[in-house]
Parts: C-alpha cells; structure tokens; sequence
C-alpha cells in the first residue's frame, strides 16, 4: 500500500498542502490579531485621553473625590481593568482599585519602564512606545484567572493653568505632573485570536482531507484503476494469454497506452502463431523426412518385385491384374509419402484443372469403411456438372479425408450422420479478393512482408497527422478492413504518402459515404483501390474487381451429427497444435488443412452448435476465376 | 582375385539390395552388392565394376560421402543415385556432384532397369570419347556457351524476357536407344527441378524421365518435338526444345546447375 504510485503522489501532495496552509494560517492569524491589538491599542489611548480631560477640570479644582469618582466609574466598565494616577515620584494616588492607592510603583515596572530605563527619563513619547502587553503576575492581578493586558500610559503635563491654579499643587518648572495609567484585559482579543486559531486550524486539516481526498479520488479514478488494468494485463500477457485486451475507450495518455498494448499483444500473438508454424513445419519436416526415408525403402522392395512380377506374369492374366492393382496402389503410396514429403517442405502444390466430385469420391471411398464400422451414415449431395477446378487433388484429398476422420470422431461410436454437399456459388469479390501486390503512383511496392495481417502480407502507407510521422498498415483482403492503425489520425490534417519516395497517395474525391479524406493505391494491371482513412467508415471500392462481379465459387461443405465444438474453440481451430483428441491427435490435421486451402486461394470456415453438429465449409475459385487472376 | 562386375548396389537395405540384384541379373548384368560406403569402396579397390547404384542415406559415410572418396581416389564409375528421401535438394546435389542419374525410391522395376541401362550406354559412349583420336566423328555435342545444365541430363537457357528455355542434352539422348515417342507436360503445369517433366519413349517402349533442370510454370511447348521426335536428336539445343518456362526461383536453382561455358575450358 505504502509503495504504491497513488499513496506516494497523495502523500507529498498532502505534504505540500499542509506547509502552504501552515504558512498562510499562520501569517493570517499574526495579521489578525495584530489588527486587533492594534484597535484595542487605539480604543485605551483614546480612552485615557477622554479620562485626562474629563478630569483635568476636576483636577484643577482639586476635587479629589470626583475624580475617584469618574475613575471608579470608568474603571467598572468590563474589559477595563484598572485605571491610576500616579504622581511623578511613582505613588498612586488615584485608582480604580481602592487599595492600590498611597502604594509605590517601581520605577522598573512595566508602565515605567519605557521611560526610565534611560539615565535622563524621556517626557515626550510616541503612543506605540506607551502601550505594553504583558502578563499580570498573579498574586498582583485582581482576577483570578489573569489574561494578557493591555496598558497605556498618558503623561500629564505641566501646564499654565496647572501652577498658576489656587491650590499651588504644581511648581513651574515641572514638565510631567503625574501619568494615567490605563490597563485594558485582552481577554476578549485573545479569546478571538485563539477561536481564530482553531478555526484555521480546523479548516486547515479539513482542506488537507478534502483536498487528499479529491486526490485520492482522481489518481483512484484516472491513474490507479489504468494502471491496475495495465499491470493484470501484462500479467495475463505473460502467463501467455495472448488474447487479453484492455478498454480503449479513453482518450488520454492511458487510451493510447492500452491502444498501443493491444497492438503490442496482437503482434506478438501474430508472431507467435508464425512461430508456431514454422515450429510445425519444422517439426513435421523432421518427422516427414523420417518416414519417407522408413517407408520408402520397404516400398520400394514391394514396388520393385512387384513390377518385376508384373513385366513376368504378361501370359498370365489373372495374376497380372491383380498385380497391377499392388503395383498402382504402392505408387500411390509413393505419390502419398512424396506428397507429405513436398507439404512439409511448403512446395507449390501440383496443380491441375480436376474434377472436384472425384477428389470427392476417392477421398471418401478411403474412409467409407471406417465410417461403417462406426455405424455412421454418409450422405452425399454432389452437384454433378461442376467445373473443374485447379488444384492439387492429393493435398485436396488429404483435406477431405482429414475433414471426414474429424466429423466420424465427433460423433463417435454412438452413430450419426455426415453430409457431403457440393454446389456452385457466386461470391462478391468485396472482403474475399486478396490484393497481393500495390504499388504507389511512381511503382514503388507498397507490400510489407514484415507486419503481417491474417498471415499475408499488408500493405504499408506512411502518414503525416498533427505533427506525428508514422505508418498504417491496410489489411490486403479487399473489403474486409482488418487493418492495423495504431494510432488516432486527426481526418482533417492529414498526409498519406509512399514509404519510399513520398508521393502523395491522397485522393483526388474525398470518401463518398462520410466525407473523409481518402486514399487510393494502385494495383499493377488492375487498376486502383481506394479506400476511406476514416476510423469509423469501411468504405473501400477497387472497380476492376467490381467490374468483374460475382466471382464463381465451389462451395464444398462437410457436416456431422457429432458433439460439436465449444463457441470459446471455434477461433482456435485453425491454430497448430489445438487438439480436442487429446493424445490421439497431433493437432496438426485442421492447421495443414487451412494451410492447403489457403494454397488454392480458397477459404475455410466453421459453424457449430454444440451436441448438434459441426459444418465445415470450403470455398475454392472456380477455373474461370482461377484463370483471370 | 579380381572379379569383373557390372554392376555394384551400395544401399543398407537387404530388401532394396535383393530387389536391385534380381532386376539388373534379369537384364543381363553381373551384380555385386555392399551394406555401407567402407565395405563399397573396398570392394571398390577390390574388383572392378562398370556402373554403381548407391543409396544417400546410410549409416556412416553416407552417398555423397562415397562420391567424394570416388573423385579422391580417382575412380570414374559411373554412379546412379537414389534414395528414399527423395527430396528436389538431394536429386540435383547428386547430379551436381557428378551423379550420371537419380532415382527416387521407390522405385519401379522398369524405372531402375532403364536408368541402369542408360548408363551402360553413357558409359559405352564415354568409352568411346576416350578411345576416338581427335579426328574422328564427334560423339555428342556438349551444350553450348551460356546454357546451363542439370548433370548431362537437361540444359536451361535464358530468354530476355525473363522466360528461359529447357530441353534435354544430348548426351542423354544418345543414351537412349532411339526416341520413339515423347509424353510432354500441358501448358500451365509446375515442373519442378530434379522431377521428371516429360518422359521420352525408345524402340524397345522404355520410358526415361527427363529431369527438370528448373522449377516454373510451363507458358509454351514446342509442338515442332511432337511432330518431329527426331529433332530432339538432330538439334538438341536449338529447334529441339521442349517448354518456354516461367522460373519461380531461378535465382537459387541455378546455383545447382552447372555453367556450359565452364565445360569448354
């Protein structure tokens, strides 16, 4: 908890806002209350004024008991707490406190301090430098609980009418007659000041929670919780599940993050797949080359006695036929280890404008027994009448058998059905075609051989967007937008050129579905494709496809009664290595299989339901298709 | 003592070896056998043979490793290999290596007995460059500059326009007693280098598979060969071609096929 990124940014964030509070508090409350002493220091002065002169008429009369009067009377006031006249030798003789009067003040106390701390006493001052703040001592204040006081001295002064009055009280030449000492409690102040203090410290504290809070909410919100999804999804990375994404859907730092995540793991799922691959082939080169060297060597003492037996036995025709069915059938073993010979070696397949029926029915003649032991009906619905298609008719019949072995384990020993169906279909060119090769206005190839969608190469295009040079890459599936954009181009500053020479790939018309901007690549002697660079449109047109209209298809599918598979596998089929058959299959058959039919430009599907069945579906361009490409 | 053999199958396998020595003893020929390349080369310095049938993969110093010892110790017999790992890399490494023929296992009783016959008549042939003076009439004519070829069996020229052109030398030729009949490809089909591409037909109905020296995809066939099977006899080289192809990888097979040009130095 303590380590994580969230605590540490709250913690000093909560650290920086207590220091800055702290300080502000403090000056705060230093200005308050010196603005309230301050007016407080004002209030006393102007009260011992209006006391000197309320009694200087008073004092020239000499009326002492009036002016004990008006002294007492002021010095009942609250928050006055003591009010006397001294004379200038320090005796007091008037106060509010009747028993102060007669006593001696030291000439070091307080309120005679600022003035007879020098040698020679001052007799004029100005008024800061009469007021003092200061603690009474106990046993000397008057109330029980003693607070600061404020005190102000008013020097009298000698004047005409003082000396010249009839009691002769004062000589002439004295300067100061007596001072007025006034003593105001601060209680109230400083009840204010220490309710203000609570009050900032209060507020304080709770601008630090709430501000910690808010904090905590946001870095919860909009860092921790990304960088939660991020840290499980680099986990699930790498315990190898290669199909975790994150949401996308943010459009900060951690949007881009996660976009760029999921690029990442899709690659190195695409890579790992390629790798898986090659790994099989590899693995299957090795284990091809083991068995045809194993098999051909026994072959060839059948093949060689048998065509030895076949050229002796000429007079004898019962034997000879039968021996021209050893020798047909072992060199078909032979074209059969030859041909898992060149598979494992990804030779271009032998192909010949055949008939797809008899791919067909051999195929299915191979395993018609293993089927009936099985107790499992076939039923075929071959369309008669289909054009021949280019292709090589072992690896297609591998196909089927493998297809048939599949549906008859899927059903297993309990019996069921398998339907083999051939028709002749028509197929829009749009999400089918492959585009294999593109080229920019100037005939660079635009083909990236390294960046790979769906196993073929994509097309790659440089691109210029707000100030962010990178590269696109086009799914090369006319139609079917698998394409690999990583990041958000801004449609409306934007400059698609060739990687190689920078010719501008813009095009001329804007997309015609959302207005966007367009590209358009060529196709060498097929014309151009152009397509719409908005994320959110598909539109893609390439005419010289298009022109061509539906392509003829011969749809081959294969259905069985069997368990089906989970809708969780079904993306997993096609992959090396997926088994269902645990140690009976190598996990090969279906990956071969798509590997074939994606040799013949053909495609392959799944459909299925689970303890319903399982539908394969093969779709192969027809001669006429073959032969235009 | 030394014996005179016709024949010596080298293969680890007793059925093969069985098979090989009833086929050729049927035909006609003296036929000594050995387990592995040692007891072959001792066997080899021991008596002496005309033609050797030998197998690639043995324990041991395998085919080819035989063929070096051959070349080593200057024998000259003809070798005719073959193999169960009958893979395009092992049949024109053979032939590269100076192999007169390969065949891949399995094969039939017919395809060895012509092979082995056909070296009989390369070996006659060669007997009989090395006997004729400079004089005397010229016993085939070996391919011309610029070609290329795959061991003495087919030559590959190269067109301008990135097609190249293949037929059959005619060394390999003269082994064949006659050309009665040629079985041709269609256009469109794939050859394959070190596979067969066409099978040519001699008096007798035997039919000698002519290697493909390159992979491609066929786009013409000299129909004139057809019409006129003797002009693959008469004008190997030139009029006698049999398919323009498109190469699919000429880049690296030619690496496999030997330079004409170096053959007149």
């Amino acid at each position: 908890m303590f380590k994580k990124i969230g605590f540490k940014l709250i913690l000093v964030v909560g650290i920086t806002a207590v220091v800055i509070i702290g300080i502000f508090s403090y000056y705060n409350i230093k200005s308050h209350s010196n603005a309230l002493i301050a007016e407080v220091e004002r209030h006393a002065n102007q009260l011992s004024e209006t006391v000197k002169h309320s009694t200087r008429y008073d004092m020239l009369l000499n009326q002492r008991e009036r002016l004990h009067n008006i002294i007492n009377t002021i010095g009942e006031q609250p928050g006055i707490q003591s009010v006397r006249v001294l004379n200038k030798v320090g005796e007091i003789i008037y106060s509010s406190h009747e028993d102060d009067i007669g006593k001696m003040v030291d000439k070091n106390a307080e309120s005679c301090y600022v003035c007879h701390n020098a040698n020679e006493p001052l007799q004029r001052l100005p008024i800061k430098e009469r007021t003092r703040i200061f603690k009474p001592l106990p046993e000397s204040a008057h109330s029980e609980n003693p607070s600061r006081v404020l005190g102000i001295i008013t020097p009298i002064y000698n004047e005409p009418s003082c000396y010249e009055a009839d009691c002769h009280a004062h000589e002439k030449e004295q300067t100061v007659l007596g001072v007025l000492d006034i003593t105001i409690s601060l209680q109230d102040v400083d009840e204010q000041i220490e309710q203000a203090e609570i009050d900032t410290v209060i507020f304080a504290l709770s601008a630090v929670i709430v501000f910690s809070l808010l904090l905590w909410f946001v870095v919860k919100r909009w860092v921790d919780k990304p960088v939660k999804d991020l840290v499980t999804a680099t986990h699930e990375v790498g315990t190898g599940n290669l199909n975790y994404t994150i949401n996308e859907k943010r459009n900060d730092e951690f949007g881009l993050l996660a976009k760029s995540f999921n690029n990442m793991t899709q690659k190195l799922s695409e890579a790992r797949i390629q790798l898986f691959q090659s790994d099989k082939m590899a693995s299957l080169g090795r284990l091809a080359a083991g068995v045809a060297h194993e098999i051909n060597n026994p072959l060839t003492g059948v093949l060689t006695y048998s065509s030895f037996l076949l050229k002796k036995t000429e007079n004898n025709p019962e034997i000879h036929n039968d021996l021209k069915v050893i020798v047909r059938e072992t060199k078909r073993s032979r074209e059969i280890v030859k041909s898992l010979l060149d598979f494992a070696r990804q030779s271009v397949p032998k192909k010949n404008p055949v008939n797809i029926t008899d791919v067909i029915e051999k195929s299915i003649s191979v395993v018609e027994n293993q089927l009936a032991i099985n107790h499992i009906e076939l039923k075929k619905n071959l369309k008669q009448d289909l054009p021949l298609i280019t292709l090589d008719s072992n690896q297609m019949q591998q196909v089927f058998i493998n297809l048939l072995v599949n549906a008859s384990d899927a059903i297993g020993k309990k019996g069921g059905t398998i339907t083999i169906s051939t028709d002749l279909i028509k197929l829009s060119p749009y999400g089918i075609t492959h585009i294999k090769k593109a080229t920019c206005p100037k005939r660079h190839d635009l083909m990236d051989n390294e960046i790979k969608i769906d196993g073929m190469p994509s097309i790659k295009l440089k691109v210029y967007s707000s100030g962010r040079t990178g590269f696109i890459n086009l799914d090369p599936v006319y139609g079917r937008h698998h394409h690999l954009i990583n990041w958000n181009l801004n449609p409306n500053d934007l400059r698609v050129v060739c990687p190689e020479c920078e010719t501008s790939l813009l095009n001329s018309h804007k997309c015609p579905e959302c207005a966007a901007l367009a590209y358009s690549i060529e196709v060498p002697s097929q014309g151009t494709i152009e397509g719409c660079l908005s994320n959110d449109c598909s539109w893609q047109k390439w005419d010289f496809v298009d022109v061509g209209g539906l392509k003829e298809y011969c749809e081959i599918k294969i259905s069985d009664t069997g368990i089906g598979i989970p809708k969780e596998n079904l993306p997993k089929i096609f992959e090396p290595f997926y088994s269902t058959k645990g140690q009976k299959g190598t996990g090969l058959g279906l990956s071969v299989i798509w590997g074939i039919i994606d040799n013949h430009n053909g495609t392959i599907k799944v459909d299925s339901e689970i303890n319903k069945g399982t539908t394969f579906t093969i779709h192969i361009p027809c001669l006429t298709a073959v032969n235009k490409n | 003592m030394k014996n005179n053999y016709d024949i010596l199958v080298v293969d680890d396998e007793q059925v093969v070896i069985d098979a090989v020595v009833k086929i050729c003893s049927e035909d006609g020929f003296y036929v000594d056998s050995a387990l592995d390349a040692n007891e072959a080369i001792q066997k080899l310095n021991r008596n002496s043979y005309k033609l050797i049938v030998c197998d690639i993969m043995m324990p041991g110093t395998d085919g080819f490793g035989l063929m070096n010892v051959l070349s080593e110790q200057k024998i000259s017999t003809p070798v005719i290999m073959t193999t169960g790992y009958s893979t395009v890399e092992n049949a024109v490494k053979s032939l590269l290596m100076g192999a007169i023929d390969f065949i891949p296992k399995p094969f039939t009783a017919d395809e060895l007995s012509n092979s082995v016959i056909r070296g009989m008549n390369y070996l006659k042939l060669q007997n009989m460059v090395n006997n004729s003076d400079s004089n005397s009439d010229i016993v085939y004519v070996p391919c011309p500059a610029k070609y290329f070829r795959l061991g003495n069996i087919s030559w590959v020229c190269e067109e301008n326009t990135g097609s190249v052109l293949i037929g059959a030398n005619d060394l390999f030729v003269k082994t064949i007693n006659s050309v009665s009949g040629i079985e041709l490809f269609n256009t469109d089909d794939e050859v394959v280098q070190g596979n067969a591409c066409a099978f040519i037909k001699d008096k007798d109905e035997r039919m000698h598979p002519l290697l493909s020296p390159l992979s491609g995809r066929i786009i013409e066939v000299n129909e004139a060969i057809i019409n006129n099977k003797n002009l693959i006899e008469k004008d190997p080289y030139f009029e006698g071609w049999f398919y323009r192809i498109l190469p699919s990888d000429s880049e690296y097979e030619f690496k496999n096929l030997i330079n004409c040009s170096s053959d007149r130095l």
